[in-house]
């Protein structure tokens, strides 16, 4: 590996782009978190009503 | 220099037909395609116009695309139960062991096989309703995108990349088998549970992909057993002494749009840089079975790789490189041949998803399947307190691709989007503008009548008076609308378009 790319990957793993970004991401999990309720929410009125059933009964042949 | 590249999928569909004793998914994949032929507007199949059906009749080689080959017989019958159809919009749709399977047209850029993948999706869809609206009260079909039952069945999502002949088979090999393994920290759809052969299924409560547990060889030809990183299928579905078709079997299919995207344009520009030379040698990993494993393992994305030669670098820093070596290529080369400018959007998305991977992959929640997927089962077992093993996760990792627009739960989901709804809904029915899936699209579409069967490289039209006419289409990058266009609008029979065909060539 080329010792510019070598500095140049550093750079943009453990840089000031790091700052930015961790920044920018508590914003956005704020967001995210109440999105995610009204999601999970949702999700408790479609998800299939016998879990258990459901997944042992998902049986599929093998394809390709 | 780099061939122009053609890009295509297959995606097996997983299916389920509920309210029936012994319900067989092979006559329930045949319902749910007929029951989308016989309602769909599609000129072509209406419910009074003939089928146009799959021609598995072998080609000759050297048939030229520039000429014509009357046959003396007609094509094979197809199993009668066995569905296999050709779509306006050039796909192919069709039962295959035991799964619905739709196979796009042959697209000339990642962004235009993203909007055709899309459309198959939307295909699917339209024909579960078609298909619920006439099963008897009671009844359902129901049909996943995703590719495993989680009991150890795998069904595939396939990428086909058509690359040149004449570069040399290992190269593929070693470079795009390190593509392969590392693409997996975007490509991966995520799954609950290990289904890998000697591993307890919670050993492993989530990885990233649906597929690594099912990957045996580096290479080799089986589909089905013993599956290889590197299927080696030589079908070109073309000119056999220019072209070879990269059968890719190792992917996920996806339902973000950003994933799907990015594993179809990254690759393409893998395969641009094996053509032209321009990966060199030192990214070659030791055991690439073992590592395809361990990346679909490794949340924290930060396991090293071990390459040969005795040095480490992690999936992440692979596909960091792998970046920048495409930065330069495009810099050198040019993206006209891997896909013009849509090339473009994959560096910007590239680059993007492995920045957010890189600080806090969270943040691509709505953009990856499995950091969608991973953080709705982590906080919906917050939520309700669940532990690992318990069945409503698994449930949640299945309903994920439920295709049903009113049960999937992906479809609540704000998930990034590149193409509209509108360009979806165009691609259902039409074929692109670009490769010869527009005179395959086209044909159908005006002359459905007179389309007898149709594959990938030739079409048989009836022309009346029991005379067949095979139109070959041996070059991908023919008849598209630039080329037969205006010709097609042109014509108003079949016979006047074989003709005109004839006087141009």
């Amino acid at each position: 590996m080329a010792e510019s790319e070598q500095k140049k990957r550093k750079a943009s793993e453990t840089g000031k782009s790091e700052t930015d970004s961790s920044e920018l991401s508590s914003a956005r999990n704020e967001e995210l978190s109440s999105e995610l309720d009204e999601l999970l929410d949702e999700i408790d009125e479609v998800l299939e009503e016998n879990a258990e059933e459901f997944v042992k009964n998902y049986v599929q042949k093998g394809g390709e | 220099m780099a061939l122009r590249r053609i890009y295509g999928t297959e995606t097996e569909y997983g299916i389920v037909h509920r309210g029936v004793k012994d319900s067989n998914p092979i006559s329930a994949s045949s319902f749910l395609i007929n029951a989308y032929l016989s309602t769909t507007s599609d000129q072509g199949v209406g419910p009074n116009a003939p089928r146009v059906g799959w021609d598995f009749i072998d080609e000759t080689p050297e048939i030229d695309i520039r000429g014509f080959a009357p046959i003396g017989s007609l094509p094979p019958e197809i199993e009668a139960n066995l569905v296999n159809a050709v779509l306006t919009n050039g796909s192919r749709y069709y039962v295959d062991h035991a799964h619905p399977e739709l196979s796009t047209p042959e697209c000339l850029d990642p962004l235009s096989l993203l909007r055709w993948d899309r459309a198959g999706d939307e295909i699917i869809v339209k024909s579960m309703k078609a298909a619920n609206e006439v099963l008897p009260p009671g009844e359902e079909i129901i049909v996943y995108k995703n590719n495993s039952d989680g009991k150890g069945n795998s069904y595939g999502c396939h990428e086909n990349y058509l690359i040149s002949r004449e570069i040399p088979f290992g190269r593929i090999v070693q470079h795009a088998t390190t593509h392969f393994v590392t693409r997996q920290i975007f490509t991966g759809a995520g799954k609950v549970g290990s289904e890998a052969v000697g591993e307890k299924r919670m050993e492993t409560p989530f990885q990233l992909t649906q597929r690594a547990d099912f990957f045996e060889e580096e290479v080799g030809l089986e589909t089905t057993l013993k599956r290889p990183i590197i299927n080696t299928r030589d079908e070109p579905h073309a000119d056999p002494l220019k072209y070879r078709r990269l059968h890719v079997i190792v992917g996920d299919a996806n339902l973000c749009e950003v994933a799907n995207f990015l594993k179809l344009g990254t690759t393409g520009i893998v395969m641009a840089m094996i053509e032209d030379n321009f990966l060199d040698n030192q990214l070659k990993i030791e055991d690439p079975v073992h590592a395809l494993r361990q990346v679909s393992r490794d949340m924290s994305l930060k396991i090293p790789i071990r390459l040969e030669g005795g040095k480490t670098a992690t999936a992440l820093s692979l596909q960091w490189e792998i970046y920048e070596r495409s930065h330069k290529y495009i810099n050198e080369f040019g993206f006209e041949n891997v896909g013009g400018e849509s090339v473009i959007k994959v560096m910007e998305y590239w680059e993007k998803v492995l920045s957010a991977l890189t600080s806090s992959p969270d943040q691509l929640f709505g953009v990856l399947d499995w950091v969608t997927k991973k953080k709705i089962i982590d906080s919906y077992a917050d939520r309700h307190g669940l532990k690992v093993d318990d069945f409503k996760l698994a449930a949640l990792d299945l309903q994920y691709h439920d295709l049903r627009p009113e049960m999937s739960l992906f479809a609540r989901i704000p998930t990034e989007k590149i193409v509209s709804t509108e360009e979806v809904a165009l691609a259902v029915e039409n074929p692109p503008n670009e490769t010869r899936a527009f005179f395959r699209g086209k044909c159908l579409q005006k002359w459905p009548e007179n389309v007898l069967v149709a594959n990938w490289d030739s079409i048989v039209f009836d022309i009346g008076d029991k005379n067949l006419r095979r139109v070959p289409m041996m070059e991908p990058l023919r008849g598209t609308s630039q080329h037969v266009g205006d010709l097609i609008d042109s014509c108003e029979t079949v016979i006047e378009l074989i003709e005109s065909i004839s006087e141009t060539i």
